[in-house]
């Protein structure tokens, strides 16, 4: 079969660990990640997976592409790591504070000039924002299809693949023909040992970094100000209740909460 | 864009098999309000293939208008074939609000047709609102915090939002009420399409859905490992209750996500009776909980969000605590 271009998008998150210590600017409303490390998604790791598996099999070149500041180079490097061939950073003033729809297009602008793709993967969602939307945004900007939730894919033919697509209890197969774009979801693959972290100083490549002068863009279509969606407000969500502590030996404790909640009428067949 | 000339709120009423999805309906019932504020007609959106028939019963839960495009290219969901419908319906007719599903279907759907029409689009909606001006407020919880972040979308319309299911009430069915219905001229053919559907395949739910437990237990990332999983599927043997994990319990393969994950995108459940062991409570699954009549948390953590989100909390390890409970429980069922 013939050699594919893939390419994977991925996105820097942070550290779940550190979520209490994101903050939402009041100012600007955007999140403050200031201190926080990133890491890469889990999914995005199946996807640059999934990659290296097709390549491996078929040959051909993996890309893998990011947007954001200067600390996700840390994550491209990981991503040359774990071995593949080339890595890009859209890195710009000029590409911050954008929303889905932003994002996707400029990705799009980098995977254009990048050129020749035969077939876009991506995380079905990142670990953070978990819209799930750049994967069919990306694609309807490059004109190609997209399937979401992907948990097999396999190749019939040159340009022609069966993809599996999780759906609500159970799968639909979906045949479907090159370029195209897939989200894939955890149940796709088992990914390699990452690399130890001595690997990480041995790699000398580093990546591209491209600006907004370095890709073909609508200067209008990125960025915050390209951004369709904003966050004027932000409130606090009232989810407190009681909070009553029991307190006592195990066994104490158990019959008190018993009687609670017989009093307040839940309990089964009650 | 000229952004006053966007009228109507917009629901897209997913069918699969001629079947209505709940999550429309619902979405329906919330967006009704929202019309009526605006002053603006509620309309439903069919999409599939000898569908018609399902306009009265979207007219019963709240539909002004029902614009139905039945075609056999619409029979099973493909977004290259609905996406171009839909995109061809927003450019005529113009709505002001798009709402849609959080289903796999509205996931993998919403997004591509936000893109075509180069609106915004915001996910996993939980609640909406119209300000003053007509803007429609998506609210969103924010990661990492107790905040709620209110979306929205200025100066493109239609303004879009995904809704996943549980969220939203639907309306009190009433078969008096009428909708005008509106066939869809679909122009598209199978030539045009990229994708085919060689296979779907659903399994048949073996117990009672998770949403509609009367009682649940639900373990997190607290629980360590698959073995102590055990211990919770044993309390909630007797009470006969259901198993509902968080996210990280089933990223760990303790839970299976799609039946049992309890969050913002997993399932919203309503329970009376809801026990959460280990489960740190972080936002996400917080507001999947929030219906249950009672909320018991048991953890080792004071500090965790979920002991002042319960109306009962247990601050010690579950492994001392849940046997002690199964035995209090398994008492109930001689008295």
């Amino acid at each position: 079969m013939k050699p594919l271009n893939i390419v994977v998008c991925i996105k820097p998150v942070p550290d779940s660990r550190y979520w209490d210590r994101l903050r939402l600017d009041p100012n600007t409303k955007l999140l403050r990640r200031e201190g926080i490390p990133i890491v890469i998604g889990s999914l995005d790791i199946n996807a640059i997976e999934e990659a290296l598996r097709i390549k491996e099999a078929r040959g051909g070149k993996v890309t893998v592409i990011s947007m954001g500041p200067a600390n996700t180079l840390e994550i491209l490097a990981w991503a040359y790591a774990f071995g593949v061939d080339d890595a890009v950073l859209l890195t710009d003033r000029a590409f911050a504070g954008a929303d889905t729809l932003a994002t996707a297009y400029s990705l799009t602008s980098g995977i254009k000039k990048i050129g020749d793709v035969d077939l876009v993967l991506l995380g079905n969602e990142s670990l953070d924002g978990s819209t799930g939307q750049v994967g069919p945004q990306v694609a309807e900007f490059l004109g190609i299809p997209h399937v979401t939730g992907v948990e097999k894919i396999d190749f019939v033919g040159d340009d022609t693949l069966h993809v599996r697509r999780k759906i609500e209890l159970g799968h639909m197969v979906i045949e479907a023909k090159l370029p195209i774009t897939l989200a894939v979801t955890a149940e796709i693959n088992e990914p390699r040992v990452p690399p130890v972290f001595g690997a990480l100083w041995a790699t000398e490549k580093e990546a591209k970094q491209w600006t907004v002068n370095d890709v073909e863009v609508d200067k209008e279509r990125i960025g915050q100000g390209g951004s369709p969606t904003y966050v004027p407000e932000v409130s606090n969500i009232e989810l407190q209740r009681r909070g009553e502590v029991l307190k006592g030996e195990p066994a104490q404790i158990a019959r008190q909460l018993v009687e609670k909640l017989r009093a307040d009428g839940v309990l089964p067949g009650a | 864009m000229e952004i006053e000339k966007y009228k109507g709120v917009w629901v897209f009423t997913e069918q699969r098999e001629g079947e209505l999805q709940e999550v429309g309906l619902e979405i329906l019932g919330e967006a009704r309000k929202i019309a009526d504020k605006l002053g603006h007609e509620l309309a439903a959106v069919l999409l599939g293939h000898n569908v018609s028939h399902l306009a009265d019963e979207l007219a019963a839960y709240g539909a002004d208008k029902v614009y139905v495009a039945d075609s056999p290219v619409l029979e099973v969901y493909r977004c290259d074939a609905y996406a171009p419908v839909l995109e061809a319906m927003i450019n005529e007719h113009k709505p002001e609000i798009f709402l849609v599903g959080g289903t796999s279907t509205g996931m993998d759907l919403a997004p591509r047709v936000a893109a075509k029409v180069n609106t915004g689009l915001s996910a996993h909606c939980v609640g909406l609102d119209v300000d003053e001006g007509g803007c429609l407020k998506a609210q969103v919880p924010a990661f990492g915090g107790s905040i709620m972040a209110s979306i929205t979308c200025a100066v493109h319309r239609p303004q879009m939002a995904t809704v996943p299911p549980g969220f939203m009430k639907k309306l009190e069915k009433d078969a008096s009420r009428k909708a005008e219905v509106f066939n869809v001229e679909v122009k598209l053919t199978e030539k045009d399409i990229r994708t085919r559907v060689l296979e779907v395949f659903r399994e048949e739910a073996e117990s009672k859905p998770i949403e509609l437990a009367e009682t649940i237990v639900a373990g997190g990332y607290g629980i360590g490992s698959k073995e102590n999983w055990g211990m919770l599927e044993e309390l909630a043997a007797t009470l006969g209750a259901s198993v509902g994990a968080t996210r990280p319990a089933c990223d760990e393969g303790w839970a299976v996500q799609e039946v049992q994950m309890i969050g913002q995108s997993g399932k919203t459940v309503h329970p009376n009776l809801y026990i959460g062991v280990g489960v740190s409570g972080i936002i996400h699954h917080l507001i999947g909980i929030q219906d249950s009549k009672v909320i018991v948390a048991i953890n080792r953590d004071a500090e965790a969000p979920i002991i002042k989100a319960a109306d009962y909390a247990i601050v010690a390890d579950y492994k001392e605590i849940v046997p002690a409970l199964i035995e209090e429980f398994k008492k109930l069922g001689n008295e």
